[in-house]
C-alpha cells in the first residue's frame, strides 16, 4: 500500500500527496488521516490543506518551509498516524425532486442506459453514499458509491449556469451543486436544502466522512420545503 | 469615520486582500488579489500591513472621492492616473485630502494591463468573512456583501499600521509586465499525461487569451495539446496558476477564485512570481510558456520575496 504513495510538486507553493489512483474508501481514509494530523499539528509554512478522493493538496509558503522539509514532515506524519479516522457517521437525508425542470437530464440518462426515469430515481435514491470530499465550490459534496447502471459521462458541452441545489451525475460520482455555477454534470433532480448558506452558524451542510441518502419528493413537497 | 466614496466603479471593481486561507477543505476558493504583488507593494507604500484590503479595479473607468485626509497608492500595469485632473505616478504613495477626486481611466495610454490596485492608508475595513475581506462574487460573500462595488458605496478605512513611504517602489519590486509575456511554469502534477509531441507544441507555440477570462480562470486558444489518455482524472486539488487542459486539448490558467478541486489534468503550474503577469493578461494578447524546475522556481521566489521584504527602510 505504501508503494503507491506519490508526493508531487504543484508549482512552487503546492504539493499533492497521492495515496492511490482510485475512488476507494480505504485510500480516502488515509487522505483524511493525513489531513487531520497535519491540521492539528503546528507546521509553520502550511497555509491550507485540501483533502480529496485519493490525494491531499497542501498550499505552503516557501519562505517558511522548503519542499524537502515538507516531504519529510509528510512522511513522518504518515508513519506516526496509525489511528484510523472515525467517520463522522451521520446519515443526512437529502430530499430531491427528480426530473422536470429540476432534473433536465433525467430522461436522457434513463435513455442512455435503457431504463425508465423511475428506475433511475430508484437506483439513485437507494444507496447510502459516503461524502468523500467537499470541493469545487463552497459545500459541494462529492459522493461515491453510485450504482454502476447509472454511470454516465459528463456533458460534452457544460452548462453556463447550474442552479444551486441541482443533483448531478458524472461517471461513478454523484454530487449536489452548492451555489449557482457553471457545470458539466448530468442534472437529474434538485434539493430544496441549502448545501451552503453563509448566514448559517455552520455554513456547510455536509462534511467529509458523512453519509447521504436521497429521498424522492414531489414538486409540492419541494415548494413546501422552500417556503420554510 | 474615515472613508472613501465610490463615484464610478468601472466595469468590475472588488475589495480584495491577500486571500482566504484555511477553508479550501470546505470548497471555499483562495480568492484575494489576482496580482498579489501589486496589492502587497501598494500596502507597503501607504504604511499598511501586507494583509490589508484594497480595491482591485478591472479595466479602469474608476472614480473615487476621498472623504478624509489620507495617503493612497496605485499599483498594477499602469503608469499613472489623475488626481483632481493632475497626472500622478503609479507605484508610489500620494497624499489626498477630503474632497479630492481620483480617476483611473481606461481610455488613455496610461493603462496597459487589465487590473489596477488602489491601496489606502489603513486599508478598506469591511468585516472579515472566513478570515478574509476578499470579495468572492460566485459565492456572494466577502467585501461589500459579496458583490462588486457600486456608485455611492462609502467604504470605511482602518487605522494605518505605520507612516507612508516617501520613495517610489524600487523597479525590482514591480513585476516585469508585458503584453506578450513568457510565463515560467513547473511541470506537473499530471505532465505525464501529455504526449512528447503535445509537450513540444505547448512549450514552443504562443497561445491566445480568449474572452473567457475572469477571476476563476483564463481560457487560452492555440495548437491542440495531444492527450493520449484523455483529459479526465479523479478530481483532486487545484490552485491558482495551475494550467488545466480540457478534452479539446486547449489550456486554461486557473485564477484566484478557481474551483478548489477539478477533474481535468493539470500539466504544469505557473510559478508564484509570475502570477502577476497572468493577472494582467488582456483578451486578444498572446502568452508563451517555458519550463523551470522546482529549485529554479524557489530561487526566483526567494529573490523576489527578499526584495519586497527589504524595500522598506
Amino acid at each position: 500500500m505504501q508503494s503507491e504513495l506519490r508526493i508531487l510538486p504543484c508549482g512552487d507553493t503546492g504539493i499533492s500527496v497521492e495515496f492511490g489512483s482510485s475512488i476507494d474508501p480505504a485510500i480516502n481514509a488515509r487522505v483524511r488521516r493525513l489531513f487531520s494530523v497535519l491540521k492539528s499539528g503546528n507546521h509553520p509554512g502550511i497555509l491550507d490543506l485540501n483533502p480529496t478522493y485519493r490525494s491531499l493538496f497542501i498550499q505552503y509558503d516557501p519562505w517558511e518551509c522548503s519542499f524537502e522539509s515538507l516531504v519529510q514532515t509528510i512522511e513522518e506524519c504518515i508513519q506516526s498516524s496509525i489511528e484510523p479516522v472515525e467517520n463522522a457517521g451521520a446519515v443526512v437525508e437529502i430530499p430531491v425532486c427528480y426530473g422536470g425542470d429540476f432534473g433536465p437530464d433525467l430522461e436522457e440518462v434513463a435513455a442512455l442506459h435503457d431504463l425508465g426515469p423511475n428506475d433511475v430515481i430508484r437506483l439513485h435514491s437507494t444507496p447510502v453514499y459516503q461524502v468523500y470530499m467537499i470541493g469545487f465550490t463552497p459545500g459541494f459534496p462529492y459522493l461515491g458509491g453510485l450504482d454502476q447502471r447509472l454511470q454516465t459521462p459528463r456533458k460534452s458541452n457544460p452548462r453556463k449556469t447550474v442552479p444551486a441545489g441541482s443533483v448531478g451525475i458524472a461517471d461513478r460520482q454523484t454530487g449536489i451543486y452548492s451555489i449557482d455555477s457553471p457545470g458539466g454534470w448530468r442534472i437529474i433532480g434538485k434539493t430544496p436544502l441549502h448545501l451552503f448558506d453563509q448566514g448559517r452558524k455552520m455554513p456547510f451542510l455536509l462534511q467529509p466522512g458523512d453519509f447521504v441518502r436521497f429521498v424522492p419528493i414531489s414538486g409540492e413537497d419541494f415548494a413546501k420545503h422552500s417556503d420554510r | 469615520m474615515r472613508s472613501i466614496l465610490i463615484a464610478k466603479p468601472g466595469p468590475l471593481s472588488t475589495i480584495q486582500d491577500r486571500g482566504r486561507y484555511g477553508y479550501r477543505s470546505w470548497g471555499v476558493p483562495q480568492c484575494g488579489a489576482m496580482d498579489s504583488q501589486a496589492l502587497r507593494v501598494g500596502n507597503l507604500l501607504v504604511g499598511n500591513s501586507r494583509g490589508a484590503a484594497g480595491i482591485e479595479i478591472t479595466m479602469g473607468g474608476f472614480h473615487v472621492e476621498f472623504q478624509c485626509s489620507t495617503h493612497f497608492a496605485l499599483t498594477g500595469d499602469l503608469s499613472g492616473a489623475l488626481l483632481n485632473g493632475t497626472h500622478i505616478d503609479s507605484w508610489r504613495a500620494h497624499p489626498a485630502k477630503r474632497g479630492d477626486f481620483l480617476v483611473i481611466d481606461n481610455s488613455d495610454t496610461l493603462h496597459t494591463g487589465l487590473r489596477t490596485y488602489l491601496s489606502i492608508s489603513g486599508g478598506i475595513e469591511v468585516p472579515e468573512v472566513m478570515n478574509s475581506r476578499s470579495t468572492y462574487l460566485r459565492g456572494e460573500f466577502g467585501g461589500t456583501g459579496g458583490r462588486a462595488l457600486r456608485s455611492g458605496d462609502e467604504l470605511p478605512l482602518g487605522t494605518p499600521a505605520g507612516p507612508p513611504e516617501d520613495f517610489p517602489a524600487p523597479s525590482a519590486c514591480i513585476p516585469s509586465y508585458s503584453p506578450e509575456p513568457v510565463l515560467r511554469v513547473v511541470p506537473g502534477p499530471q505532465d505525464d499525461r501529455i504526449s512528447p509531441n503535445g509537450g513540444e507544441v505547448f512549450y514552443s507555440e504562443p497561445y491566445l487569451v480568449t474572452e473567457r477570462a475572469d477571476r476563476m480562470g483564463i481560457a487560452l486558444s492555440g495548437p491542440v495539446i495531444d492527450l493520449p489518455c484523455g483529459a479526465d482524472i479523479i478530481s483532486d486539488g487545484t490552485c491558482p496558476g495551475a494550467v488545466q487542459v480540457h478534452g479539446n486539448g486547449q489550456p486554461t490558467i486557473l485564477g484566484a477564485d478557481c474551483q478548489t478541486t477539478g477533474g481535468y489534468i493539470k500539466i504544469c503550474v505557473v510559478i508564484s512570481t509570475d502570477l502577476p503577469l497572468v493577472a494582467q493578461l488582456v483578451p486578444g494578447s498572446r502568452v508563451r510558456f517555458t519550463q523551470v524546475d522546482l529549485w529554479q522556481a524557489r530561487e526566483i521566489y526567494m529573490q523576489n520575496e527578499y526584495l519586497v521584504r527589504n524595500f522598506i527602510h
